[in-house]
């Protein structure tokens, strides 16, 4: 690609990325929530990867890590809901925090951090998933 | 609000027919991005703003995976001779479809017409969900802390479907 | 209830794409309208007339909302479309690589 689509893209990339993360975090105020932040999210680094080309070698170790963030994602959603089991509710997915007044950031209990957790879920999944399609395609072709 | 979605529902059969009788593949898979972007505009007008952010992402990103694929294989369409076993598959289908179609037809008599309160059971989630959860976006409600089983379930399954896709595409290296 | 019989409609045209194609990425784009059909089905029945986005007003009240219960379930349907699509992809690639071709009746045929 030009070096114009490559300076415009890597302004572009940060941007969306702040956005997603908006999302996600405003995600009981407003419509979103943790599924549309990930999806933006992996838009944004997915942006990327088309514009500054695909060298198998330098996108290998790309896929150590988005495989580790979607495992630390779901991971930290079975604990979440194993610790509102724990606590004294005895109940799984317990909205154990407190609900504070609707309408404002820290408020909603336990949900901003669903979103969160999800979010890093949905967003490592997806990226995993392109990652491995640019592989094979780069790695068969040589 | 009947007669819109109608119309873009007319478009997107049409597009839909002419995605599966293309000669060329990367017009099919084009014809299927304008399909998922019609859905995009109904979701809207539907007044479902959640679901127009997830459906127009993920439509872009499934469009730029199958033009990946289709560019790096080939782009031409088999040349199938129209003998007697597909003209029979094609009249067994039609006959089998318009079964189908009566039967639907008869199913949804006892449905109330598009606008009146169908689902009588999520008052019930609607009518106390500020106070129960506290987020005033009622569908993360929903999803987080009155369905959230299904939440996890769905993230399961995101997980191993990356799983399976990175074992699929595995190249063994030579020792 | 048009609107449902054009849904269904919409169904079939991706149930015969389905049984009749033989090129593999024919069949993946027939899933894929299918797919679509369903979710504009189920967003359909819980559409209230002059309702509002589900997003509450802490103001106002007497406010009628559209059902937020269909949204959810065609939120995680549509994650898990796209994860199938991919994996089918996955999986034409590598038969395209291994036979050269797309075509599942010849697919069938080779063997080994």
């Amino acid at each position: 690609m030009s070096i114009i689509v490559k300076q415009v893209t890597q302004l572009l990339a940060g941007i969306i990325f702040m956005f997603g993360i908006y999302i996600i975090l405003h995600g009981h105020l407003t419509p979103g929530g943790g599924f549309a932040g990930g999806v933006i999210i992996a838009g944004a680094f997915i942006l990327l990867i088309l514009a500054y080309g695909s060298s198998a070698l330098r996108l290998k170790k790309e896929v150590a890590g988005s495989s580790n963030t979607e495992s630390v994602g779901i991971l930290l959603v079975v604990v979440l809901a194993l610790v509102a089991m724990l606590i004294g509710a005895r109940v799984f997915f317990f909205n154990f925090l407190p609900k504070g007044n609707p309408g404002e950031l820290l408020s909603a209990g336990v949900i901003p951090l669903y979103n969160i957790f999800i979010g890093i879920e949905v967003a490592g999944a997806l990226l995993s998933i392109f990652l491995a399609l640019i592989i094979f395609k780069e790695e068969s072709s040589k | 609000m009947e007669l819109t979605i109608s119309i873009i529902l007319v478009f997107m059969i049409i597009g839909a027919i002419f995605a599966l009788h293309a000669k060329d593949l990367l017009s099919a898979v084009i014809t299927m991005g304008f399909v998922g972007f019609c859905l995009v505009i109904c979701f809207l007008l539907l007044k479902a703003p959640d679901l127009a952010i997830v459906q127009i992402v993920i439509e872009t990103i499934t469009l730029v995976i199958m033009v990946a694929v289709v560019l790096d294989s080939t782009r031409q369409e088999l040349k199938v001779p129209v003998d007697r076993r597909s003209i029979f598959n094609m009249i067994a289908g039609f006959i089998a479809f318009a079964g189908l179609f009566y039967f639907f037809s008869a199913a949804i008599e006892t449905l109330d017409p598009l606008g009146v309160h169908s689902l009588r059971m999520a008052e019930s989630y609607v009518n106390g969900a500020v106070e129960k959860t506290g987020s005033i976006n009622l569908v993360t409600g929903v999803l987080f802390d009155f369905r959230a089983y299904d939440t996890m379930g769905e993230a399961v399954i995101l997980y191993t479907a990356a799983l399976g896709t990175l074992t699929l595409l595995r190249i063994k290296g030579k020792k | 209830m048009t609107v449902y019989l054009l849904c269904f409609v919409l169904f079939l045209v991706g149930l015969y794409g389905l049984i009749t194609r033989r090129n593999l990425i024919k069949i993946i784009i027939s899933k894929a309208i299918t797919e679509f059909s369903v979710f504009l089905f189920l967003v359909l029945i819980g559409y209230i007339d002059q309702g509002q986005a589900p997003i509450v007003n802490p103001g106002s009240v007497d406010q009628v909302y559209v059902d937020p219960l269909p949204q959810a379930m065609v939120l995680t349907a549509i994650v898990i479309g796209l994860a199938t699509t991919a994996m089918l992809m996955a999986i034409a690639i590598r038969l395209f690589r291994k036979y050269k071709t797309f075509d599942i009746r010849e697919i069938k045929n080779l063997r080994g």
